[in-house]
């Protein structure tokens, strides 16, 4: 098994793994953090890709590797606009989790809006 | 032996991300998280992917990392066991259904055809016409110049996105907390000692990035990160986003980005096309007007939203 297949297998379960996080975990920041693995798995496997395309000397196609940076800028930026956005949401509610099971949303701080 | 490092990486690789996504601590889990990226850093050299592996250490793992470190410890939620319990009838159909992509995306992997699409022989016959010798960047800059200059815009986007989060007293302030730290403790210490050193090296990366992996982005968190440091040591403070130098060297790189562009117009008959003879200089003013900019977004998105009226 090549570099390319491995990483390419590793994706996968990446992806897999987030995807498990995003959907099981109540509190937003865990889901914030298992959307970066996702992501994360998303760009390797494209990397992956790109690995394959190897030519002239080049260790790996340089037009998706340019992309992926990118594209890791913006994943950050996102990530920090939904870190923001959460902080937002703690400061109005008291509120850390989606969950309405446990009892741990604050009903005296929602009322301050 | 390189397969014995790969198998060893994607192991580890798994096992961490298991752990992000399952421990039951916040803290561990955003620690979890930080040596993963680590090790995807490694991962991206064993793919050739230098320049990636740098923007992901400096980014994916050092950025995001302390952005969600903060965040947690905002939140409070240290030791919120149990965080799980809530949907537990979830599990199974969340398993079946992750492990249902998983199996597709591998399928996916073997399924791709023998001979890979691939533009290396492209960048590789036009490297020469863009004067740069970094692929990467002679793609980042000229023949994909494009991507980069919406980047620059979309960063300055979610920082407007971040800052119109702040609540109305606070508009115009300060960013986050102001911190205090002992005058002669170890943190104020080091944040006088490394910025020197961080600096050079940030500029390096930035400066080597035209011949050899490094570029703007990858300088630039370095640089984002010693003003964090100092800012964290509480030996400088925030800048008010109300400041209107703070708002003009915000837009001035992506501003200068989009004046080449139009200048191409004029001198080589199409936006963001570079008149020939000057494809360097043009690449390198463009990524000089672009550091100084990316620095203060990087640095004030990790920031947040202004929670402190103007005055220090």
């Amino acid at each position: 098994m090549n570099a390319a297949d491995l990483f390419g297998v590793v994706a996968a379960l990446l992806v897999g793994i987030g995807l498990y996080g995003l959907i099981v975990n109540p509190q937003p920041l865990r889901k914030i953090l298992s959307f970066n693995v996702i992501g994360n798995g998303v760009f390797l496997l494209f990397g992956a890709i790109a690995y394959r395309g190897a030519a002239f000397g080049l260790g790996s196609d340089p037009v998706p590797q340019a992309l992926l940076i990118t594209g890791l800028v913006v994943a950050f930026s996102a990530t920090a606009l939904a870190v923001a956005l959460l902080l937002r949401l703690f400061e109005a509610t008291g509120s850390d989790t989606l969950s309405s099971e446990p009892p741990a949303a604050n009903p005296s701080a929602a009322g301050e809006q | 032996m390189m397969t014995f490092v790969n198998l060893l990486l994607a192991v580890l690789l798994l096992a961490l991300a298991a752990w992000t996504t399952l421990a039951r601590n916040m803290f561990a889990a955003v620690v979890g998280f930080i040596a993963y990226g680590a090790l995807l850093a490694l991962a991206w050299v064993q793919l050739s992917g230098i320049d990636i592996a740098l923007t992901e250490a400096a980014i994916g793992s050092g950025l995001t990392g302390l952005l969600l470190l903060n965040a947690a410890s905002r939140l409070h939620v240290n030791a919120n066991a149990g965080g799980n319990t809530g949907r537990s009838r979830l599990r199974v159909p969340a398993a079946l259904l992750s492990a249902a992509v998983s199996g597709a995306l591998m399928l996916c992997v073997f399924a791709l055809p023998e001979t890979p699409p691939t533009l290396a022989p492209d960048v590789a016959a036009n490297l020469a016409s863009t004067e740069v010798r970094n692929p990467i960047t002679a793609v980042l800059l000229a023949f994909r110049a494009m991507d980069t200059l919406l980047e620059a815009i979309v960063l300055l986007f979610a920082l407007i996105g971040v800052w119109s989060l702040s609540s109305d007293p606070h508009w115009g302030g300060r960013p986050g907390l102001r911190q205090y730290s002992e005058p002669n403790g170890i943190l104020a210490y080091t944040a006088r000692v490394l910025p020197p050193i961080g600096i050079v090296v940030g500029a390096y990366i930035f400066w080597t990035g035209a011949d050899y992996p490094g570029g703007k982005f990858q300088g630039a968190t370095l640089l984002a990160a010693m003003w964090l440091l100092v800012l964290m040591a509480g030996l400088a403070d925030a800048p008010p986003i109300r400041r209107t130098w703070l708002r003009v060297a915000l837009v001035a790189g992506p501003l200068a980005f989009i004046a080449v562009g139009f200048l191409g117009l004029q001198t080589a008959g199409a936006f963001l096309a570079y008149p020939e003879g000057f494809v360097k200089p043009l690449i390198i003013a463009i990524e000089l007007a672009l550091l100084p900019s990316l620095t203060l977004v990087l640095g004030l998105l990790l920031l947040g939203a202004p929670l402190r009226g103007e005055e220090p």
